[in-house]
């Protein structure tokens, strides 16, 4: 690939850092970085991971051409198939990688529209963790992500996927994926979006296929003024003996946010729960959560709460009798709500995506 | 110069009268203990005192050193000196005691005896007061008025809810701190077990939004165990300050 030492300076560091990219590169197991629609760097650390450019990966193993629209078919979906670029990536049968593997999708260019299909194959018995972070330059106003990303757990495998929305107030983002879980699989999908963005629109599916399937998709997700997000998760409990967990902290500082979730049981014997809570700290937020439950069998534990509300007075007035002032107890409590706990992310990158939060909640007022 | 003085105060909740022109003057190093039945307005004294909303002050006024504090803020009157245990405290997701702990005192020696102290180890690293125990959220408190260095606590209801060994240990955890630093207290207690470990100075009686009987707050314990409040209500010798 052309110029692959060089691709971290052109970026700007800060950028790469506040999606959760590595410039150093230390601590991962893998990179890939495509900019608008030219795949920059690809590189391995380690045996039992492969990562490349997609339309590299489908030219030398041909059996992934397959692979291309499997996920969304099984779940009944179309997807756009007009995508250039985008990253494929294969965790060997058997390997436990570490170290996280970073995968960057930068936007540069004014107007462009970046158009990506990424392939996520976690084979038999075979964990990862994968920090996919999306960011883009100021200059880079008027400008389009589609993501399509599909993602297989094979049986007994284990993928714990971060995506990082780290945009600007010009950038408009539709992911779009699917993901596949087999016989004892696990999918964890946490998703972070504390930066401004023009809209973001997601609703990804996730099917657990396999008996004893598993998965938990976590979400934190801050509201600037003029932003539109409509992000939900979906998962199809489609075997006995399945579970998952839906968890989403909204925040608007004024911007619209859309919370769905959607749990659906269609085998016996499965279990889930999805849970929304929202707080709005700008009379001009809007928060609408639309949690649903659906099933086609009797024998199913599905259960949700939803809470939406504003930072309570009374909690305001018992830290200011400890001579807190409002502001700060204010920000005090928005941080608290926006608990990166819940993620289970590794401590480095927890610490820097509440700095990004600590800093955006400043001045929440 | 008296640390509190209270002035012909009159306080409104909603539509409600419920202070009705009370006087009061505490002194450095009192500890002030208010008596009196459900509903006469102790908690609405305190909560006026700390600066509390809905509570709405219709003439008189609150002085504290001498600075008049009717329009000063909370956390502004908490930063004069000013420390009040909740008598419900709100459960506050997302931050926990250590957190806050950690706000008001840098001296990390002083946080950690107290919190083995007051037996808190175990919460120390959990939201503040959600799933706690009337006691535990008691100790908690306890513990983060401690550590603001007051020169008044207000104390609402502090041996609610807490068994009677963990009032011992708050007990003495509150009169160390009010032998060591001349504080004063103001206390409001149904059970008048914590001034069996304070070394209470004054008491009074509140009644339906006024303040009689200043004196001896044993002797006051005493009557209102022995004759309780319905006789303290046709009692006619009240006496006013």
């Amino acid at each position: 690939m052309p110029n692959e030492k060089d691709v971290f300076k052109e970026l700007p560091k800060e950028d790469l850092l506040s999606a959760g990219i590595d410039p150093t590169e230390k601590g991962r197991s893998a990179t890939f970085i495509q900019v608008d629609n030219r795949p920059s760097l690809s590189r391995t650390l380690f045996k039992g991971v492969e990562l490349m450019p997609i339309e590299e990966a489908l030219s030398r193993y041909p059996k992934y051409r397959d692979y291309l629209g499997r996920a969304f078919s099984m779940v009944g979906k179309d997807f756009p198939q007009d995508t250039e670029g985008g990253f494929f990536l294969l965790v060997k049968k058997g390997h436990s990688i570490v170290l996280p593997i970073q995968v960057c999708l930068f936007l540069k260019k004014k107007q462009f529209s970046q158009k990506i299909h990424n392939i996520i194959v976690v084979e038999e018995s075979a964990s990862a963790y994968v920090i996919n972070g999306c960011t883009s330059e100021k200059a880079a106003t008027d400008a389009f992500h589609l993501g399509i990303s599909e993602y297989f757990v094979e049986k007994g495998g284990y993928l714990n996927f971060t995506m990082i929305h780290s945009w600007n107030e010009g950038v408009a983002v539709r992911p779009k994926s699917v993901a596949i879980v087999e016989e004892g699989g696990m999918f964890i999908s946490n998703y972070v979006c504390l930066k401004p963005v023009k809209e973001v629109v997601m609703y990804p599916t996730c099917l657990l296929r396999g008996e004893g399937a598993r998965a938990s998709f976590s979400s934190i997700i801050l509201s600037h003024p003029g932003s539109l997000q409509d992000i939900g998760s979906r998962v199809i409990l489609s075997a006995p003996n399945t579970s998952a967990e839906i968890v989403s902290r909204t925040v608007s500082m004024g911007g619209k946010i859309i919370a769905r979730g959607h749990l659906y049981a269609s085998s016996p014997e499965v279990k889930a729960h999805l849970e929304c809570q929202g707080l709005i700290v700008s009379e001009k937020g809007t928060i609408h959560a639309i949690p649903e439950l659906e099933t086609d069998y009797r024998d199913v534990d599905l259960s949700h709460e939803a809470a939406i509300g504003k930072i309570s007075k009374e909690e305001i007035e018992y830290l200011a009798s400890r001579g807190i002032d409002e502001d700060l107890a204010r920000s005090l409590i928005i941080r608290g709500f926006m608990d990166t706990d819940i993620l289970g992310l590794p401590d480095e990158l927890r610490k820097k995506i509440d700095e990004l939060r600590d800093k955006l909640t400043e001045n929440s007022m | 110069m008296a640390l509190l003085e209270v002035k012909d105060l009159s306080v409104r909740v909603g539509d409600k009268d419920i202070l009705k022109g009370i006087d009061l003057s505490i002194d450095r190093g009192q500890v002030f203990v208010l008596f009196g039945p459900n509903g006469s307005g102790k908690s609405t004294l305190l909560k006026t005192i700390m600066g509390i909303s809905g509570y709405t002050i219709t003439s008189g006024e609150i002085l504290f050193e001498g600075r008049r504090l009717n329009d000063l803020s909370i956390d502004e009157r908490a930063n004069l000196g000013i420390a009040m245990m909740f008598q419900h405290p709100p459960k506050v997701r997302g931050i926990k005691l250590s957190q806050v702990a950690h706000l008001l005192s840098e001296d990390e020696a002083r946080i950690q005896e107290l919190v083995e102290r007051l037996n808190l180890g175990y919460l120390f690293d959990r939201d503040l007061n959600v799933d706690f125990s009337g006691g535990e959220m008691k100790r908690a408190e306890l513990l983060q008025i401690i550590l603001m260095q007051p020169k008044l606590i207000l104390l609402d209801e502090p041996e609610s809810g807490v068994d009677i060994e963990n009032i011992s240990v708050m007990g003495k955890v509150l009169d160390e701190y009010l032998r060591e630093s001349g504080a004063s207290c103001f206390i409001i207690t149904h059970t008048g077990y914590i001034i069996e470990y304070v070394k209470a100075t004054h008491g009074c009686l509140m009644l339906d939004g006024n303040l009689y009987c200043v004196g001896n707050p044993q002797k006051l314990f005493e009557t209102i165990r022995d004759y309780g409040y319905e006789k303290c209500k046709e009692c006619t010798v009240r006496h006013a300050e």
